[in-house]
């Protein structure tokens, strides 16, 4: 059993609107940054995770993204180790 | 008397508000702590406004795991008259007992205002003292009202008749098709984004909310005279 970091990416569902995205989107516009194409706005979680394998640590995140971590309703998350 | 269950979570803050409008609509209105585990016999339960943990996650998202959660749903699931005023409404969401979420208004702006809206339904617990498609004046306290669900969902809830309240003049957080207020499909869950706590006499404001907690007082009323009537063999003629 080791301890695994764990890097959760939550974003807004693609089909929601995004108004923090857009505001972002807006000011990086009116900075000069034309090549910008579109910006979103979502939250990064780094978690500690006892588990005996990355892949368990993992699935550990998975199952707290589920419960607490995301909103299926208006959320898409994913979830990678980050080096054992 | 009515039984009213007014839920306390750590960053509740219009709890006392809840309390005594119910009180003053002659409700036995009482505060449950988040961390019990029973509802004291309540009659009706309510979430009220603030911001339970601090909004931390997403607003409603932790609370909804706080001890009391689990008599709160299976109140609802009895049939028992749930309400959540804004932030209580953000957990009932959360919960799942109430179908879409609350997101970040569309503005980005907490918004502190009086909005107008229409009751599109006197069906539920709370809003059967009111006439349907009647505009009430509502204060609206919030950063994260805006309602969304996926289209079925909301095909779902018009088809049933399940938006109890309406923004008109203006949308004022970008909710989904105006919505300010929904209930469940068993119509005794319900949730609503304004609070008709702060509008229950003329000194404060006006008293557009207090038929709110008239309708949850007789409403109880009625359920007890029918469950008198129904031990009696309606030989009573109450």
């Amino acid at each position: 059993m080791s301890a695994y970091r764990v890097a959760v990416r939550v974003m807004p569902r693609g089909e929601l609107l995004d108004p923090q995205g857009q505001a972002v989107e807006h000011a990086l516009h009116a900075l000069g940054f034309a090549a910008l194409r579109s910006a979103h706005v979502g939250k990064h979680l780094v978690l500690e995770v006892d588990a005996p394998t990355p892949e368990a640590a993992v699935d550990q995140a998975r199952a707290m993204c589920e419960r607490l971590l995301a909103n299926p309703v208006t959320e898409d998350f994913t979830v990678a180790a980050e080096g054992a | 008397m009515t039984r009213v269950a007014v839920v306390v979570f750590p960053g509740s803050n219009c709890d006392a508000d809840t309390r005594d409008a119910a009180r003053a609509a002659g409700c036995d209105a009482y505060f449950v702590w988040h961390r019990d585990t029973g509802l004291a016999g309540a009659d009706v339960v309510v979430l009220p406004g603030g911001f339970s943990y601090g909004d931390y996650l997403r607003a409603g998202a932790i609370a909804r795991f706080s001890p009391v959660m689990a008599a709160v749903a299976a109140h609802a699931r009895a049939g028992g008259a749930v309400l959540g005023i804004c932030n209580g409404f953000q957990i009932l969401c959360e919960a799942g007992l109430l179908p879409g979420a609350l997101v970040r208004n569309l503005e980005l702006r907490f918004l502190s205002r009086p909005v107008r809206v229409r009751v599109e339904r006197t069906d539920t617990p709370f809003t059967t003292r009111y006439a349907a498609g009647e505009i009430l004046e509502l204060p609206v306290a919030h950063g994260d009202g805006r309602f969304v669900a996926d289209s079925r969902t909301l095909a779902e809830i018009e088809a049933e008749g399940r938006v109890v309240w309406r923004y008109v003049d203006e949308n004022p957080n970008g909710s989904t098709r105006a919505i300010a207020g929904i209930c469940n499909a068993g119509r005794n869950v319900v949730g609503i984004m304004p609070h008709p706590e702060r509008r229950v006499a003329a000194d404060c404001g006006g008293n557009d909310g207090a038929r709110l907690f008239l309708s949850m007082e007789a409403h109880h009323a009625m359920e007890r005279l029918d469950g008198v009537r129904a031990a009696d063999g309606g030989q009573r003629g109450l």
